[in-house]
């Protein structure tokens, strides 16, 4: 904007402004490009009232798959997980695949960044490693109804 | 058409409201605080029993109650203030009286608002539509809530033409001349409205109401997500852009200053229309059908707000620090002594602003593509936009509420008023700081929003965020009352303060005789929407489509409340 009067402080601050951004930028597309921090998603989709009869979530539940290595199959609904008691032994990896038969549900793990959108007619995915031991707690944060605050589940690292 | 009151024949300098103007702008301030006093009463209860406080009386609902507290605030207040606020500027800047086929327009939007409004409200009261202010399907409410919420966007569109029409009319009779900072801002908020509300309408009308009505059985839920972020996300630059143009041109002459820049603040209004449209994506982070790809893209977007939001505060403190200087400020922040701190049309104002700082750092990690993992839905977001609408952008409508209800009704801000108000804002200030920050940091330890009160089975986690409640109780419980005694406070300066005499004063700063007028081309609105299409169809039109192509069967309509 050649017409308008702007100060050389002003200039100097929104440099300064535009250069962190710019870098803050930059390191945001390396943790998701480079180093493939993705937050959860994925492409697959499925026909809600089919959930119960569609492979792998007529029998959700949690499987090992390796060394240290598990997949969660869980359907969230209202107003429970299922399955909703989970036990792994610490260190372990876990794939979590999530749908919902229902409305919008959340899957969220207190104190771990294992934080989930449910959408009925998707499947969620996302790979946590549980480091430290505990008994932790699952939640549905994704307002479901009128039993939303009592759906939850829980995970025992050990 | 009646002209302005003219007491004292001679008040060309002044100004004084044209009686129908007036009347359009009390209708819609009017209206937003009934919609205040309903929201605040919701907060409080809902607040309160999610904190564990009180359990609610048979019938009434937790999630009933959020329901109507968002509504009623988010939407309703919100649109219904910032309709009388930019009229009465445009009354003031534009020649100092609306059109009367833009007055027609008004009133004609205004009843559809009214009428939408009660509809939705009906249908939450009846307990059909407890899907909150989000309503994400496939929770189904009633159609009652659809067509409602329909017919306040429809009406809203109504309101914008009336800024229109006075904006055109004025620019066509003063060819090649920059138009007024304040209708130029005016302009600019709706025309931001007008793209992001298409979102939402299509998602009510074509989606929402044909299906709650059962005209089709199913319902493409991450489409109708879409589409409501797409309008979610600049509704609220929507309520921070009117608040804006208090900060930029009304601010600088009530503390005695002059607009710092005639240019600049055109171009960040530009510039948050271009770059608060295309965002949505990033409400959408955590969920699946959109690929990462436009997911970082988006992101991208999202955060190139940082630039006109840093312009801005430049601009305001630039303007302080000129004031305390003009008046003998010395040092490096002698300015910051000087300000008017008494005038409460200043210091709910300022205190405002103050939250907006770390407000909008805590947008900037909600937004930040990993970082959102760790706050997603948590109370943290819920206190981030405490911070932001319930803070920066209501203690800015207070202030204005405060010289604009008696300007309107020919009364004067009495000194006992503006020292009531000075209590008002700063118990707001103190009540939403509280709140606002323990809910913050429960959020970070692991609270869900929107969620009743609840221990889990008394898991362990849930023993940490007890004192976080107990304390976002406590600051509910001074914002409803700092809400009842503004309430109480414009009560009398509307109906009861002394008469004034005097034509009223409209505070309005002057821009600097000393800088360039304002380019011609920022006028150049067709450009700016093209480009804005142009921006929404690069970060939309291929996700969208993916949507549609790729879309599961749909989903049948749920009532799980």
């Amino acid at each position: 904007m050649s017409h308008a009067y702007m100060p050389r402080s002003e200039k100097i601050w929104l440099a300064i402004g535009g250069f962190s951004l710019f870098v803050f930028l930059v390191v945001l597309g390396i943790l998701a490009f480079g180093m493939g921090m993705n937050p959860p998603g994925h492409m697959r989709t499925i026909a809600p009232e089919a959930v119960h009869t569609t492979s792998p979530f007529q029998e959700p539940k949690l499987v090992q798959t390796g060394p240290n290595t598990y997949k969660a199959t869980m359907v969230a609904q209202m107003f429970s997980f299922v399955p909703n008691e989970l036990s792994i032994p610490v260190g372990s990896t876990v794939h979590f695949e999530l749908t919902s038969p229902d409305v919008v549900h959340g899957l969220f793990i207190p104190n771990t960044n294992v934080n989930i959108m449910v959408i009925p007619g998707h499947i969620t995915e996302f790979t946590y490693t549980f480091h430290s031991k505990g008994d932790y707690l699952i939640l549905c944060h994704e307002y479901c109804g009128a039993g939303h605050h009592l759906m939850m589940g829980r995970l025992l690292v050990q | 058409m009646s002209l302005p009151a003219r007491e004292d024949g001679k008040a060309s300098q002044s100004f004084r409201f044209d009686v129908s103007d007036r009347t359009l702008i009390l209708a819609h301030l009017g209206f937003s605080f009934i919609a205040l006093l309903l929201g605040a009463i919701a907060g409080l209860l809902q607040a309160l029993q999610r904190t564990g406080f009180i359990t609610l009386p048979g019938g009434i609902g937790y999630y009933q109650l959020l329901t109507i507290h968002g509504v009623m605030m988010a939407l309703i207040f919100t649109t219904f203030f910032i309709f009388g606020f930019l009229y009465s500027g445009l009354a003031k800047t534009l020649g100092g009286t609306l059109l009367p086929s833009a007055r027609l327009y008004g009133w004609i939007g205004y009843y559809m608002m009214v009428i939408g409004t009660l509809m939705g409200a009906w249908a939450i009261l009846t307990n059909d539509a407890s899907v909150l202010y989000t309503f994400y399907a496939p929770m189904k409410a009633s159609p009652i809530f659809y067509i409602g919420l329909a017919l306040v966007v429809v009406g809203s569109w109504l309101g914008s033409l009336a800024v229109f029409i006075n904006y055109a009319r004025w620019r066509k009779n003063h060819r090649d001349q920059a138009s007024p900072l304040f209708a130029y801002m005016s302009v600019a908020t709706m025309v931001l409205w007008d793209i992001c509300t298409i979102g939402v309408a299509i998602e009510v009308v074509f989606q929402l109401i044909p299906w709650s009505l059962g005209w089709v059985d199913r319902i493409n839920v991450e489409l109708s997500r879409t589409y409501f972020w797409y309008f979610g996300h600049p509704l609220v630059y929507f309520w921070l852009l009117p608040a804006y143009i208090y900060w930029y041109v009304n601010i600088p002459h009530i503390i005695g200053g002059k607009i710092f820049s005639n240019s600049l603040p055109r171009v960040t209004f530009i510039l948050f229309i271009l770059y608060s449209i295309p965002v949505g994506f990033h409400h959408q982070l955590m969920e699946p059908g959109i690929s990462n790809f436009w997911k970082f893209l988006q992101v991208v977007l999202t955060m190139t707000v940082v630039i006109p939001s840093l312009m801005t505060a430049y601009a305001i403190f630039a303007t302080f620090e000129l004031v305390g200087r003009k008046k003998g400020a010395t040092g490096l922040f002698g300015w910051f002594r000087k300000l008017p701190w008494s005038d409460v049309r200043f210091f709910s104002t300022f205190l405002g602003m103050a939250f907006f700082i770390p407000a909008g750092a805590g947008g900037v990690v909600n937004a930040s593509y990993q970082l959102n993992q760790v706050v997603h839905n948590t109370l943290w977001v819920t206190g981030h936009f405490h911070i932001t609408i319930a803070a920066a952008v209501i203690m800015t409508f207070f202030a204005i509420a405060y010289w604009l209800v008696p300007a309107l009704n020919g009364r004067t801000l009495t000194p006992a008023a503006n020292r009531f108000g000075l209590i008002q804002s700063g118990l707001w200030g103190i009540g939403m700081f509280i709140m606002s920050t323990s809910m913050h940091i429960v959020g970070l330890l692991g609270e869900p929003r929107r969620t009743a009160y609840t221990v889990y089975n008394d898991h362990p986690v849930v023993a940490a965020w007890a004192g976080y409640r107990f304390f976002t109780g406590i600051g509910s419980i001074l914002l409803f009352t700092s809400t009842v005694l503004f309430l109480a406070i414009v009560a009398y300066l509307w109906r009861w303060a002394p008469r004034s005499n005097q034509p009223v004063e409209y505070p309005i700063g002057q821009a600097d005789d000393r800088h360039p007028q304002p380019p011609m081309i920022l006028e150049r609105w067709s450009l700016w929407v093209a480009l804005t299409v142009l921006l929404v169809l690069i970060a939309y039109t291929m996700p969208v489509y993916d949507m549609i192509r790729h879309a599961p069967p749909g989903s049948p309509g749920i009532r799980s409340w």
